[in-house]
């Protein structure tokens, strides 16, 4: 019998899960999880699925990550959430830690191990859990550090990020990191040493692409079922990258012009490495950031991305202005992939064969930041 | 000391109001993080400021260092201001 589908949502006014029928056809969603705090990202440990991982913060509170030990049905706090370390030396720049964004489990050699990318950028490691946490000095210390992310006031609207923390599921000493601003960074040695992965990706025109603070990746993912194969959503453009290789290529030339290569989200395909959909949004002149023409559509590439397919069947058709972040678009395992895109509007999307058709599961929620499947 | 807590932080104390030692603002918040863990962090961040909203008041004087004294006999008052939507 097919497994039923989860998925943890993170909104900015707290978490919700939604469970699906084996068919995935009709979902119930929970109450609202920690109503009223700012939830950027909850995930569930593959290693360990009694345990999801919860950070949030509220409008004023600091920030924090909450843990789950019984597949969401309470929370506790954990003992040393993420933070920078105490500034010392007098003059030394103070990195405050604004928020937890992204969360990733470890190898799977390795249980206990998580990843936390943060606002402004950091990297924060745990060994037990996700109960304390210690920050990565090799990436957070770097002696370029302000050269690769720039001033925070020149970040991203809500806060400059460090997002997409990726971990080789062939190495778990082989890591990499995406920043907005920041660029693409790989390690090979477990967070002790960095070195940028930026060739091929363009910026915004009349900046120097050599600077990394003005590349702004939006969205990396490893393909699993071919971890030398990357795919990105970035602020200019899609790209695939095939390592050993060193340059991205652009393959979001290959979209239809008046929809062009800008957006938030990337998803790849669990067993298909030519397999991949994002969710274009509009950015022409002042960067509106939504739905191009109010009509929302996610596109696919079955080829690598030498050629993309619109998907919208059921969407709207017209008059929906809303956008789905970086967070916020992620797919089951299941054959053939449902999707599942979480909007600024408060609605959750979902196609039961991967992208040809769209239902809409819930709506009237907040503003969603992230989400993400589970098994519960 | 008595100590009166807002509401964005009941979830730490279950209660309006509790009790700390401490001779100074700094000493009463770790005592408060000793029996409430995870407070600290959420009123001062990593390098020991105070966070953007946060105050501290006794009686009407707003205290705006770690350092100033406390006297047992004071209540100290945790605010939050609210703002934004």
């Amino acid at each position: 019998m097919a497994k039923r589908v989860s998925l943890l949502v993170a909104t900015r006014k707290g978490a919700f899960i939604l469970k699906s029928d084996p068919a995935r056809r009709s979902w119930k969603i929970s109450a609202p999880i920690m109503l009223g705090h700012i939830a950027h990202h909850l995930v569930q440990d593959p290693r360990d699925p009694k345990l999801i991982l919860f950070s949030a913060r509220t409008g004023h509170l600091g920030p924090t990550i909450y843990r789950s030990l019984d597949k969401g049905r309470s929370w506790k706090e954990a003992s040393s959430p993420p933070a920078f370390p105490k500034a010392v030396a007098e003059g030394a720049k103070k990195h405050v830690l604004d928020h937890s964004f992204w969360l990733t489990p470890g190898h799977a050699s390795e249980p206990g191990v998580w990843y936390a990318g943060s606002s402004p950028q950091g990297l924060f490691r745990s060994e037990d859990g996700g109960n304390t946490w210690q920050p990565v000095s090799g990436l957070n210390d770097h002696p370029e550090y302000s050269q690769w992310m720039g001033a925070q006031e020149n970040g991203t609207p809500d806060g400059p990020k460090l997002h997409s923390v990726i971990v080789d599921p062939r190495d778990r000493n082989h890591l990499y990191v995406a920043m907005s601003s920041g660029g693409v960074h790989e390690s090979l040695d477990r967070g002790v040493t960095w070195r940028p992965l930026v060739k091929g990706m363009a910026v915004v025109e009349g900046f120097p692409v050599e600077q990394l603070y003005v590349h702004d990746p939006h969205c990396v993912r490893l393909c699993p079922s071919n971890p030398d194969r990357l795919y990105q959503q970035n602020h200019c453009g899609i790209y695939r990258l095939d390592r050993p290789g060193e340059e991205w290529t652009r393959i979001g030339n290959h979209m239809p012009k008046k929809i062009g290569d800008v957006g938030f989200p990337m998803v790849v395909h669990p067993r298909d490495d030519k397999v991949c959909w994002v969710f274009p949004m509009d950015g022409g002149t002042v960067w509106p950031r939504t739905a191009i023409d109010g009509k929302p559509a996610a596109y696919a590439t079955r080829d690598a991305g030498k050629t993309w397919q619109r998907q919208d069947q059921g969407m709207p058709k017209k008059d929906a202005w809303w956008t789905v972040k970086r967070q916020a678009m992620c797919g089951d395992a299941r054959d053939p992939v449902g999707l599942y895109a979480g909007t600024t509007s408060g609605e959750i999307w979902s196609s039961r064969n991967e992208g040809r058709s769209w239902q809409c599961i819930a709506r009237h929620l907040p503003e969603i930041y992230a989400l993400e499947t589970a098994e519960l | 000391m008595r100590v009166t807590i807002p509401s964005p932080l009941l979830s730490y104390t279950s209660r309006r109001e509790v009790v700390a030692e401490g001779s100074c603002l700094a000493a009463v918040l770790q005592d408060l993080d000793r029996q409430f863990p995870g407070i600290r962090f959420r009123m001062i961040d990593e390098h020991d400021d105070i966070r953007t909203h946060m105050r501290f008041f006794i009686g009407s004087n707003e205290l705006r260092s770690l350092q100033t004294p406390l006297d047992a006999g004071q209540t100290l008052h945790i605010v939050q201001a609210l703002s934004g939507g």
